[in-house]
């Protein structure tokens, strides 16, 4: 199609590896052709297109940070009932090409210019572009203190847990504290429950601080934490929110 | 009228930030940060906020206090059919002259 | 790029079937089923529940819940399809006739029904179209209760159309002399939709 911008033209990236992350969750690290970079926070549109003609398309977050050369890294996480996500972890494999659009979105992103403190709240997937954000400001060395609560169902399933300790051991203006909801190893110390008032309260930069406030996971978590946001007083134009679901549902 | 902070029995429901791709097709300036104000009650929010239903039939967008729809967009036709957009449930749209990243 | 694009590998949910012959132009068939909404689900209990025919009539007619399971209800298998070019097969339906619901109404005016909802769908349908067993309001599929995200309470169902029309959360039907887009065909979508005929957006 004539004149649209390039960031929405179809582009075929080529899949160079997997990094399985969790038993259930799969980065994909994807070279893109003439790929310009993107911001903390944003998309890519991903397109399926079977023998017959028949094509999906899904969205998924970065969760590497903007860098000089072509390469993107995506987190899927495998549906057990998904049409997408199970090609994505299972079938995909290095040197395929897939069909993707980017970058996309401008609300819920942010740039270290535009300075914190920082209070990200995840559940499961939805730290993919938090991740973004996180890799960013140590990629720029940016003094911007971070909070980061990041709600998972097992110790098995925290996403990026040895980088995210890692960086947080290495820089004490970034703060991680984690919360499992259904299963603890022994011995576990952290938060046991779904995020609630009192745990944001806890962990979170004060309202006073004027903090950016990014929650990004399923759509239970996102309203209860945006609503409870709202309770403790953050100011609500600072608070940003991205709900991620299953795009094609069925029962 | 349905009370909002109740609403766990709407686990599936997405928001304007997965539409950006849509809206970017017809928008030049970058709209999930655009300010729309419902017609029906009045509150003010970015489009990344609005809550999204609709699925493969088009993006419908609602507003997160009162839920009615404020903006409606299908496309007909495949890749070069033609959009069709209802915005009777906004006032207003302010957009910031910014190009998306 | 001479030739399209393929990704390798990829089938998607649909089923190859020797039903084939039974799917109008363009669809796929599907297993599952699928969920699709303009909103959130309305919460309507059964104690508030009503079904009225109001518009270009005499006297409005209105039932309760309970008064509406009285009435006589039927059990059908419909092949159902919507427009987004899923199709699922032989599924089984009761619940009441619009011939029953519109008995010793008088429709010699009418030419054309809005249906609507709670949550504010409607969708028009022609009176031919409802009328002569082609239409129901169903309040239970596969034998069990209409669950909440498939339309329950009780939904509309007009099988011979694009699955649109069957108009999920249904409690009424609006008798008009006139036609009047309901909320997807006022956004393009064809105005009848025979699927047999792909009659899918405004012009086709």
């Amino acid at each position: 199609m004539a004149g649209i911008p390039a960031r929405l033209a179809w582009r075929r990236a080529v899949v160079l590896r997997h990094i399985q992350e969790t038993p259930r969750v799969t980065s994909l690290v994807l070279d893109v052709p003439g790929w310009v970079g993107h911001r903390a926070g944003q998309h890519l549109d991903v397109r399926l297109t079977a023998e017959d003609g028949y094509q999906t398309e899904r969205s998924y977050s970065i969760a590497s940070a903007p860098a000089r050369d072509t390469r993107v890294t995506l987190t899927v996480e495998r549906l057990d009932d998904g049409e997408v996500s199970p090609y994505l972890t299972d079938v995909l494999r290095a040197g395929d090409e897939l069909e993707v659009r980017g970058p996309i979105g401008g609300w819920f992103t942010w740039r270290p210019e535009e300075g914190g403190p920082l209070v990200l709240v995840a559940g499961g997937s939805g730290i993919a572009p938090l991740m973004a954000m996180i890799r960013q400001r140590a990629a720029v060395r940016s003094p911007v203190p971070v909070c980061l609560l990041y709600s998972s169902r097992a110790y098995e399933e925290i996403i990026y847990r040895e980088e995210l300790d890692r960086s947080a051991a290495a820089d004490g203006d970034l703060m991680v504290a984690y919360t499992l909801t259904r299963s603890q190893p022994p011995g576990w110390r952290g938060y046991r429950r779904h995020i609630d008032r009192a745990m944001l309260d806890a962990v979170a930069w004060a309202p006073e601080e004027r903090p950016l406030v990014f929650v990004c996971g399923p759509t239970p978590l996102v309203e209860s934490v945006a609503t409870t946001c709202v309770e403790l007083g953050y100011a609500p134009e600072r608070v940003k929110t991205e709900r991620f679901g299953p795009t094609g549902g069925e029962t | 009228m349905s009370d909002l902070s109740d609403r766990s029995d709407e686990p599936r429901r997405l928001d304007g930030n997965a539409a950006a791709g849509v809206l970017e097709e017809i928008f030049t300036f970058e709209v999930t940060s655009a300010q729309g104000t419902c017609a029906g009650c009045g509150q003010t929010a970015p489009l990344g906020a609005l809550l999204l239903y609709g699925g493969e039939m088009g993006i419908v967008l609602r507003c997160p206090a009162c839920e009615r729809v404020e903006l409606r967009i299908a496309r007909h036709g495949g890749q070069d059919g033609r959009y069709w957009i209802d915005m009777r449930g906004m006032t207003t749209l302010r957009v910031v002259p910014i190009i998306p990243a | 790029m001479s030739t399209p694009f393929v990704s390798r590998g990829f089938q998607g949910r649909r089923q190859r079937s020797e039903a084939a012959q039974r799917l109008p132009p363009g669809q796929y068939l599907v297993s599952g089923f699928p969920v699709l909404s303009a909103g959130p689900t309305p919460r309507t209990s059964l104690d508030r529940w009503d079904f009225t025919i109001v518009g270009e009539i005499d006297e409005p007619r209105r039932w309760t819940w309970q008064e509406f399971q009285q009435l006589p209800r039927e059990t059908v298998t419909k092949d159902i399809h919507c427009v987004t070019k899923w199709s699922k097969l032989d599924t089984t339906w009761t619940g009441v006739s619009l011939d029953t619901l519109l008995q010793g109404v008088n429709i010699s005016a009418t030419k054309y029904v809005l249906a609507f909802s709670d949550g504010d769908y409607t969708t028009n349908l022609a009176l031919a179209d409802v009328t002569g067993g082609k239409a129901w309001i169903a309040y239970e599929y596969a034998d069990a209760p209409l669950a909440p995200e498939h339309g329950g309470p009780a939904r509309l169902l007009v099988p011979h159309l694009y699955f649109w029309k069957s108009a999920k959360w249904v409690r009424g039907l609006q008798l008009m002399a006139e036609d009047e887009p309901g909320f997807w065909e006022s956004l393009g979508y064809h105005n009848r939709g025979d699927p047999w005929k792909e009659q899918r957006y405004a012009g086709d």
